[in-house]
């Protein structure tokens, strides 16, 4: 027998008890779990976002068009290196709940802006920049739809109709590109903004937005202002900023999403704190005079501490640890479902450890009171009490 | 006869504070009690039996006064200095047994060997010849629930003797048990006093109880009185 075999029986005493304590915490880390690999997928967006590149879009909104004159006047600033633009395309592949991000770009300066995202083999890109009705295709999403090199597809939009009626567009697979870093997202598809222009039935000459890298990004601010004063009191006005800020203000846009984890996760941890602190506070007092007997026999104050602290610990772990474990299993099972909007979707060691401290936290915080108690239990009163 | 001495008050006192008011329960009290001796302390309730108790015991300090033990004073020891002292020289017997209810018998009479350096195996059979000697040795495997008051009480002596200390203290050690049981685990304590040398100090309130001791001392008033014995 050891300290531990005490701490064990102390624990199992009342196993029901047990039970419901340790399916809280087990619900606390569940929540936790998937809602931070959620917002951590989300943030990925925004941390992948290279730190010389510059968003242009309509200063009323983003979803506003810009006139494609624009591209050129944004090229002539100075210290602006490559330049190019881009159509939301609002894709999906034969049914409306296959979405596919999509969109309609001008090639040669995509690839040049996009040179560490979008990797293409020679014979590929040269085939792409050559056929007007071809698209590239990230390895996910040509994985996910099946789709090879040489395949003709047709992908239709929920925005957009064709000039020859309907909404669907037909395109050759010219090439399947790769990242040259594992993380970057390989779940879209682009196609020529020429083609698309001369197809679709709203006619004009307009872009979605237009993306830029500059020469060094020391001069972002003043190249950012220099763009949005050109364009001041004109058409559309513009709103320039990095591309960690776009991204960051388009996930702001689908709603707050920092606040309401936060919300979601403090509420959970702040209840269970409290049901948790309580059980083991009732359960040690339960034990008040268990313990006036231990010391009696000359088992030492603060290791006494140690044992109840122990015990808050241990189930703290075991709730939190299933939890987390929970919410792997759910991550994993959702991975492929939203790989093509949430391609970052990993429950990581780094999410797992920060779990882990808030464990261990909560085993503390929770048994640190009772265990207090424990600690400065008088024996002569707990026993008159008794 | 120094080296006979085991326990030594001198000059004891003790008073608690309650509210504004200050009572004292006893004031200059001298006892020594020898090393092999069975002590009964006798007295109404509210006396303070219990209180000198746990001041022998060192669960509880003297407002005032020597206590030594042994031939070294205790009653200026520590908290912590007190709790491993008690551990090693001390061992305690309750009226309601006081086992730990989620382990069985030979567990809770191996608690204080926790306290020791001993190996498993060692304990093990520390925890045997304990349980052996109080004739439980087929109830090891019991939990408290499972055994009636006076083998409680058996596993209880058995937990205060199997780290061999020098003294046994019991309050009240036969209060809950009906007289048959109660004599038999008088007996025990007399047979741990005569064949196994424990020095036993005993609270108790029966008449009949203190006859098992070889002295009794009666405690009225926060003192120790003279008391012709009642036949
Ligand atoms: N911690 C304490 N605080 C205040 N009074 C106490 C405390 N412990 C004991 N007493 C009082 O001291 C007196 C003696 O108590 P006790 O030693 O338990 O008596 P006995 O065991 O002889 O019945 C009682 O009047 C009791 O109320
Ligand atoms: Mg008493």
């Amino acid at each position: 027998m050891s300290d531990l075999y005490l701490i064990y029986k102390n624990m199992t005493r009342k196993p029901l008890r047990l039970f419901l304590t340790c399916f809280a915490i087990f619900i606390a880390f569940l929540i936790y779990g998937a809602v931070t690999t959620l917002k951590s997928a989300l943030d990925a967006g925004i941390d992948l976002a290279a730190d010389n590149r510059l968003v242009v879009v309509n200063k009323i909104n983003f979803t506003q068009p810009l006139p494609i004159a624009y591209a050129q006047k944004v090229a002539a600033v100075e210290g602006v290196e490559h330049v190019t633009y881009a159509n939301w395309f609002g894709g999906y592949y034969q049914e409306a709940r296959n979405q596919i991000v999509a969109m309609a770009v001008e090639p040669e300066s995509l690839l040049q802006v996009y040179e560490r995202e979008i990797v293409l083999p020679l014979e590929q890109r040269a085939a792409w920049l050559g056929n007007r009705q071809g698209l590239i295709a990230g390895k996910n999403l040509a994985q996910r739809l099946g789709w090879k090199v040489g395949d003709r597809v047709p992908v239709s939009s929920n925005i957009f109709s064709h000039k020859e009626g309907g909404h669907t567009w037909d395109f050759v697979v010219e090439g399947i590109f790769t990242g040259s870093d594992p993380q970057h997202d390989t779940n879209s598809m682009y196609f020529h903004y020429k083609y698309f222009m001369e197809t679709q039935s709203f006619g004009g000459d307009w872009i979605g937005w237009i993306t830029l890298t500059t020469v060094d990004p020391a001069q972002n601010q003043r190249i950012a202002d220099e763009i949005d004063n050109g364009f001041a009191n004109s058409q559309a006005e513009t709103d320039t900023s990095t591309e960690a800020a776009f991204s960051k203000a388009f996930i702001e846009q689908i709603g707050n999403i920092g606040l309401i984890i936060f919300g979601v996760v403090f509420m959970a941890f702040f209840t269970i704190l409290i049901l948790v602190g309580n059980t083991m506070a009732l359960a040690v007092r339960e034990r008040t005079g268990e313990i006036a007997v231990l010391k009696t026999l000359g088992f030492a104050a603060p290791r006494i501490f140690k044992m109840v602290l122990t015990e808050s610990l241990l189930i703290a772990l075991i709730g939190g640890l299933a939890g987390l474990g929970a919410a792997w299993l759910i991550v994993e099972g959702a991975k492929a479902t939203m790989a093509q909007f949430l391609p970052n979707l990993v429950l990581d060691s780094g999410i797992a450890l920060q779990a882990l401290a808030f464990m261990l936290l909560l085993g503390l915080v929770t048994g640190l009171l009772p265990a207090l108690n424990a600690l400065r239990l008088n024996i002569v009163t707990a026993f008159n009490r008794g | 006869m120094s080296q006979d001495l085991l326990f030594q008050l001198n000059g004891v006192s003790k008073s608690f504070v309650k509210g504004k008011e200050e009572i004292s329960i006893f004031s200059d009290l001298n006892l020594t009690i020898e090393r092999g001796d069975f002590v009964a302390i006798m007295g109404p309730s509210g006396s303070g039996k219990t209180t000198l108790l746990n001041m022998l015991g060192g669960v509880d300090q003297p407002s005032g006064g020597e206590v030594s033990f042994d031939g070294a004073r205790v009653d200026n020891l520590s908290e912590s200095a007190l709790t491993r002292w008690r551990a090693h020289n001390i061992g305690f017997i309750f009226q309601f047994y006081n086992l730990m209810p989620m382990l069985n018998a030979a567990r809770n009479v191996e608690l204080p060997l926790l306290l020791t350096k001993l190996s498993k195996a060692q304990r093990r059979k520390n925890v045997e010849t304990a349980l052996a000697l109080v004739g439980l040795s087929d109830r090891a495997k019991h939990m408290p629930s499972e055994m009636s008051g006076g083998q409680q009480q058996r596993v209880a002596i058995a937990r205060a003797i199997v780290s061999d200390p020098k003294l046994l203290l019991c309050d009240e050690p036969t209060g809950d048990l009906d007289r048959t049981t109660a004599d038999e685990i008088l007996e025990m304590l007399q047979l741990l006093n005569r064949d196994h040398g424990k020095t036993i100090v005993m609270v108790t309130h029966d008449p009949a109880a203190a006859k098992y001791a070889n002295r009794t001392l009666h405690l009225d008033k926060g003192k120790f009185v003279q008391r012709e014995l009642v036949a």
